[in-house]
């Protein structure tokens, strides 16, 4: 069971600020759905190794040259927060 | 112009007429649209049919219009995925189907209507309202990809790209009674399009038919080095197009038929199957014992991948952004009023997952699990050539019925998320209708025997009318 100390704090990791009545509201559709996870517990897995992707292939590489890339005004494009060509954040804390 | 047309039909229109003539038409039918398939009409649509005139008709889809979900990256084209916090974002960059598409010629009519990032069976979860099922508009189109789906049942493209993490192609297909592909992993590339959960999911074509499906196939799939799970299977979608099923062996997989299923739904399907058999195709029942915990196990690992995948959007590079005093606060507050209450709920509960403590329990669980179920594709499909069962277990909901309780809304998943689980191919074909609802078969297949899954779908079609029934409301 997610208590409101828990929707907290997930919200905390994720950065979703999440008000006093949301925290209710999310914990108990959390829990329902979490709920229905639980009955995963009655399958034995012990023995099963985990799929994390089913194409089976695996460290995938490219010849270490340099290739064409999206211009900086082009990627700085989609924001009006930049300056000297960066992006342009509130100080961290 | 007819408003249904096969991609052979647009072609030969163009040659009797234009590209441009071609396109407006089109355009003119969304212009008078009532279903809100679109969140965004190109501008520059006739423009580029003009260009494909002007220099000939070159390439496969030379001057062919089509329509592409709000989450597949196209330069000039906003990307909304369905969001508000994806809000003035323009993508400077297309995505490798997109490259390919205008390479062959077609014709961007425009971005369809999506659950925000993906995440639903409905399109009801959309920033920009839902899309009405053409059949009936009190209803879904089913979804996520159910802008793509009901803007070729509405007639207002002759085909479309989705994507599918979980039945987010066929879900739609079926509801809306056209046809959608799900193909195996690695098939095409996902480079440019906006991640939800990327173990899972694979660009989808939706069409009329399930020769437009082979045609538009042949164009998107292939490898791709900006994806490092492409896969080049070198298939040709267009020579599985074969009207033969004898020999064909058909695996019923009963726990696709559980609780819940609707009399008429399990009827029409049966009748597709037998339609088989008397075609020349033979079926046995399979088991797969581990199907009932697939949905699990797959939201588990969509909502855990969409925690970490969806971080990206946090109000700096791009998009909306909300003030705040320090960067937490700007990043938590523009995450709180940028994704809609879905969106958080998947965010929440998968980053709850991965999370000190839990990972084990819920993450790797699922992961166990999913092992699992893959090996019952693998044990099914050793002794068959393709599944069949039911895309959806009931027929189009009302917009409004499912949305307030999130598990109800997954349980409709229940058929069509194994799939993704599993990477092999799924196709969904209209079988029936039940109270004027169109009803989709699904057809599954082994990890690249696409032609199996085709060659069953189309035989199935060329001898059945499913396909050529048009919704009354916008015919």
């Amino acid at each position: 069971m997610i208590t409101k100390e828990d929707v907290e704090h997930i919200g905390w990791l994720a950065r979703i600020e999440i008000s006093e009545q949301e925290t209710v509201e999310y914990m108990e559709k959390l829990n329902s759905v979490l709920g229905y996870f639980g009955q995963l517990d009655e399958l034995p897995t012990e023995d099963v190794a985990p799929t994390y992707h089913v194409a089976e292939i695996y460290n995938v590489f490219r010849e270490d040259v340099v290739e064409e890339c999206l211009p900086q005004e082009v990627v700085l494009a989609n924001t009006e927060h930049k300056q000297d060509g960066a992006f342009r954040v509130p100080k961290i804390g | 112009m007819a408003k249904w047309m096969s991609v052979a039909q647009v072609k030969e229109k163009i040659e009797e007429n234009s590209a441009e003539e071609v396109t407006a038409q089109y355009l003119e039918v969304i212009g008078k649209s009532k279903i809100n398939g679109y969140i965004t009409v190109s501008e520059k649509a006739l423009e580029q049919a003009k260009k494909i005139d002007a220099e000939g008709h070159n390439g496969p889809l030379a001057g062919v219009p089509i329509a592409i979900k709000d989450n597949i990256s196209v330069v000039g084209l906003p990307n909304s995925c369905g969001s508000k916090i994806l809000e003035g974002y323009i993508p400077p960059f297309n995505a490798h189907v997109i490259e390919k598409l205008l390479a062959a010629g077609a014709v961007i009519l425009g971005k369809t209507n999506m659950d925000e990032f993906a995440m639903g069976s409905s399109t009801e979860t959309s920033y920009f309202g839902p899309t009405a099922n053409p059949w009936d508009r009190e209803r879904v189109p089913g979804g996520s990809s159910g802008g793509s789906a009901a803007v070729v049942a509405a007639g207002e493209a002759p085909f479309a790209l989705g994507s599918d993490t979980g039945g987010s192609v066929r879900c739609p297909a079926a509801f809306c009674g056209v046809v959608g592909l799900k193909p195996t992993y690695g098939s095409v590339s996902r480079y440019g399009v906006v991640a939800y959960a990327n173990s899972l999911e694979q660009v989808g074509p939706l069409a009329n038919n399930v020769t437009d499906i082979a045609v538009l196939m042949d164009v998107i799939a292939g490898y791709d080095h900006k994806d490092s799970t492409s896969i080049d299977s070198k298939i040709e979608y267009q020579k599985a197009l074969v009207e033969d099923v004898k020999g064909l062996k058909i695996g019923v997989p009963k726990e696709f038929f559980g609780e819940g299923i609707h009399p008429d739904v399990e009827k029409a399907v049966w009748n597709a199957i037998h339609k088989c058999e008397d075609l020349g195709a033979s079926w046995e029942e399979v088991s797969m014992p581990h199907i009932k915990y697939a949905l699990a196990s797959y939201y588990i690992i969509a909502m855990s991948e969409a925690s970490s995948n969806l971080a990206r959007f946090d109000g700096t590079r791009y998009g909306y952004r909300a003030s705040g005093e320090n960067w937490h606060a700007m990043v938590s507050k523009t995450r709180a009023e940028g994704f809609g209450t879905e969106v958080k709920r998947r965010i929440l509960l998968g980053t709850y997952a991965l999370s000190a403590g839990y990972h084990d329990k819920y993450y790797l669980k699922a992961l166990k699990v999913r092992t699992l179920v893959k090996q019952d594709f693998d044990r099914a499909l050793s002794k068959v050539d393709v599944l069949m069962a039911p895309t959806m277990p009931n027929p189009a909901f009302k917009i409004g019925e499912k949305i307030e309780d999130p598990l109800t809304l997954y349980l409709s998943d229940v058929n069509t998320c194994p799939i993704n689980l599993a990477g092999v191919p799924s196709l969904s074909v209209p079988c029936g209708f039940t109270d004027g609802l169109p009803i989709g078969l699904q057809i599954m297949g082994k990890p690249f025997d696409e032609p199996a899954v085709l060659r069953a779908a189309y035989t199935f079609e060329q001898n059945t009318d499913y396909h050529t029934k048009r919704p009354s409301e916008v015919a």
